[in-house]
Formats: C-alpha cells, structure tokens, sequence
C-alpha cells in the first residue's frame, strides 16, 4: 500500500525535533514506525510531516541511576532485552519486552512508540504504570514530568501533547519490590486480549490491568489471590467485546491474570 | 537535513553495491527495493507487518521492509535474498532449505531466509527454541514451519542431515 504524499525531516538534536513537531501544524513524530506506518497504510492517521526520531542518539540510551533505571523513549524493545542495567534493576521491563511481537519488529520498535501509542492491547503502558516510572516531556516551553498514573488519558492518548515529545521513562528502584506480569494473548507473543502487570511490596499489591478499559486500570490489593480477585470484582470494569472475547469473558480473564501477575511479583 | 522535504537523494549500499536514487518520503523500503532497484526478491505478503516476507538486514540488523521509510535507509547497508547467492552458488541455508524441502510455494521464503541468516549472523550454534523463536515473525502456510527448522537447524551445523 502506498502511503499518502507526506513531509519528512530528519533532525539531529532533540530541540531541534521539538521545534519541527510545534511549529508544522500536522506534525507526528516517527519512532520505531511499526505502528505509525501501518496506520498510515491504512489512512488511519494521515501527519503532514514526519519528524524521524532515529538520528537522536541520546535518547537510545538506557543508563541506571540509584538503583532505578533511565530509559531513553528511543531504545529499542531488543536494547532493553539485551540491556544489562535493565536485568539487574528491573528485569521484568525485559521479560516483557521479549513478549511483545517478534525479532524483526524489536528491533525497530521503541520503548517510547510502545507507550505513546497507548493501543490498549499494549504492553508497556500497564507495565510502566505498575512500576511507578515517571515520563519527561519534552515541549517548546521546556521540559515537564508526569507520573504514569496520570500519563494515559484515552485510547491512543497520552499526556504528551502536540509539538511535545517523550524524551525519556524513569523507573524507580525496585527497593525490595517484586514485578510480575500475565497476560493471554492471541497466539504466543501476539496481541494481548487481556494483561496485567503487579509489583508486590511491604504485603501490599498495586496491580495494573490492560485492554479492559481506555487506559490501564490501576488497583490495590493484598497480595493472595482472595484479595486479588475480590479487587478486580469490585473495579467495575465493563471491557469491550470483540472476535477474540466477549466482555464477561475478557472481565474472567482480567482475574486470572492479575492473580498470576502477582504470583509472579512474588515468585 | 532540518526542514521538512517531500523527497530526498539517497545512498545506499545494497549486496555490495552502492545506489544512488530521488526517492519521496512516503516511498516504503520494500517498494524502493523492488521498484527502483529491480530487486524481487524480497517480498510483499501482508503489508501490515505481520508476516515478515519482506524482511531484509539493515546495518545488521532484520527488519520488516513494509514498515520502514526509504528515506530512513539513507547511508546504510542492506542485505537482501540476491544477496545470499552473488554468484548463483546457493548459500548454506538456500541449500539446505532445498535439501530440507523447506519450501512449496515459496513466497516466504526470501524473508525466511534474511531472518535466518540474522540468527545465525547473532547465533551460530542456536537451539530449535532459539530457530522457532527467530522466525516467529515471517509466516509460512504451506509447509508447517518443521522442514525450515530442520533446514536451518542443518546450515547451523554446516549442512548434511
């Protein structure tokens, strides 16, 4: 499919890619491009102008800081697999990386595009929101952070807005914390039909839930699976229904996996 | 390059040869490949990055052609199916997918290969879980994936059953 007529730029500084994004009306940053150019393909989104991301070097790296870890937006899922401050920080960002698509599509596909785009199905939105990460943005006004809490605002939005960037993932010490994840996907490592992410610390549970809602669903609970399930029973969730589950069924499995999620975290 | 362009000069290094080409932004890799450079052999499947038979090597690294801008290949090395067999002596894993009978209709297979020789390139000696999991981004519906394990499982180790 051919993509429509569309701008490109290539800058080299990071400011220099904020300044393109605020001042072309239309403008999208292009990451990884494993989700963006499918869409693009199929006109659902049509930017103006691509400003490609893969040029700015700084944000690819991946650094530990006082036991937590620094993730710039542009590291590739197969970077942070590989990455060594990331196995001895906070090896679940790993586990789940590795969960996310195939080689081809880890190799291009970025931290930052896995949560910008902030599909439900997604993985890292409700793994970043359980470890408590915090996200700079960048913008012309200068730089800002938002907790991830407060990060994912819709399906496909998120709190970076337009002609700012995602610049980097903060991700706290696990600092006695366990992490853990489940989810049942459509084939291994395909879309998540339901996920959960769980980080277990001094006996409490704070377990995330994605593709049940718009935005990760954040709960709390301790950590035995009577708690866990009587949590997410009492969270309300009214899931969408699609080919691969009905709502009932997706709100059985958002149990399942949050029991097994912080199974994990505590395993 | 600091302000937006409709369309940009090219290098590239493809099997060894250098190209030079206008090509427009929204110009996808794998169109560049087969339609500027004459270059069939990497494939169109889906064209929603999900069956990889358009997967070639950039800079080392395999990648699915379907989703990667010409424009972005400015300056890098690409490593296509023509390129595994230069002067039409097969390469390892091309003859041991024909010894393994590792294909049918073959449209896979040029994708196949590159995500092969990506493992190997990484991993010399992989393990069948370390084969199944390196091609678990092309997708082959004619033979049920065992042969092309076998194939590459086989080149691994140099060949022979």
């Amino acid at each position: 499919m051919l993509l429509a007529p569309v701008e490109y730029a290539r800058p080299s500084t990071v400011q220099d890619a904020v300044r393109l994004l605020s001042t072309h009306d239309g403008a999208r940053p292009l990451a990884g491009g494993q989700t963006l150019t499918n869409v693009m393909k199929a006109r659902a989104a049509a930017p103006d102008v691509l400003v490609d991301l893969n040029e700015l070097h700084e944000l690819r790296s991946i650094s530990s800081e006082g036991g937590g870890l620094e993730l710039g937006a542009m590291a590739t899922l197969n970077g942070v697999i590989r990455s060594s401050e990331v196995a001895s920080a906070r090896p679940i960002i790993a586990e789940v990386a590795a969960q996310i698509a195939d080689v081809q599509v880890r190799n291009r596909g970025t931290v930052g595009g896995n949560i910008c785009s902030n599909d439900p199905t997604n993985h890292l939105p409700p793994l970043v929101t359980a470890l408590g990460a915090t996200m700079t943005v960048l913008g012309s006004d200068g730089e800002r952070t938002v907790p991830a809490d407060e990060f994912f605002v819709g399906v496909y939005m998120t709190a970076v807005g337009p002609g700012e960037l995602l610049t980097k993932i903060t991700v706290p010490a696990a600092d006695g914390a366990g992490d853990g994840f489940a989810s049942v996907p459509i084939g291994k490592d395909g879309t998540c039909i339901v996920n959960a992410a769980a980080t277990v610390k001094d006996g409490q549970a704070r377990i995330v839930l994605g593709c049940v809602s718009a935005t990760p669903v954040v709960l709390s609970a301790a950590p035995d699976e009577a708690s866990v399930r009587e949590a997410v029973q009492g969270a309300g969730l009214d899931p969408p229904s699609d080919v691969h589950a009905s709502s009932d069924y997706r709100r059985h499995l958002a149990e399942i996996v949050a029991v097994r999620a912080v199974e994990g975290a505590q395993g | 390059m600091t302000e937006p362009v409709r369309g940009l000069r090219i290098a590239v290094d493809v099997n060894g040869e250098r190209h030079e080409r206008d090509v427009e932004a929204r110009r996808l890799l794998v169109h560049f490949l087969r339609d500027d450079l004459d270059l069939t052999g990497t494939h169109v499947g889906c064209d929603t990055g999900n069956c990889g038979a358009c997967t070639v090597i950039v800079d080392g690294v395999a990648l699915k052609s379907c989703m990667m801008l010409a424009v972005q290949a400015d300056g890098s090395r690409i490593e296509t199916v023509e390129g595994l067999a230069p002067d039409g002596e097969l390469h390892p894993l091309q003859q041991a997918f024909s010894s393994f009978h590792a294909l049918q209709c073959g449209y896979c297979t040029p994708g196949m290969l590159m995500s092969a020789k990506h493992l190997l390139d990484n991993n010399p000696e992989p393990t069948e879980g370390e084969i199944r999991r390196a091609i678990q981004g092309n997708i082959c519906r004619c033979t049920g994936y065992v042969n092309i394990v076998e194939a590459i499982a086989s080149a691994a180790k140099g060949g022979g059953k």
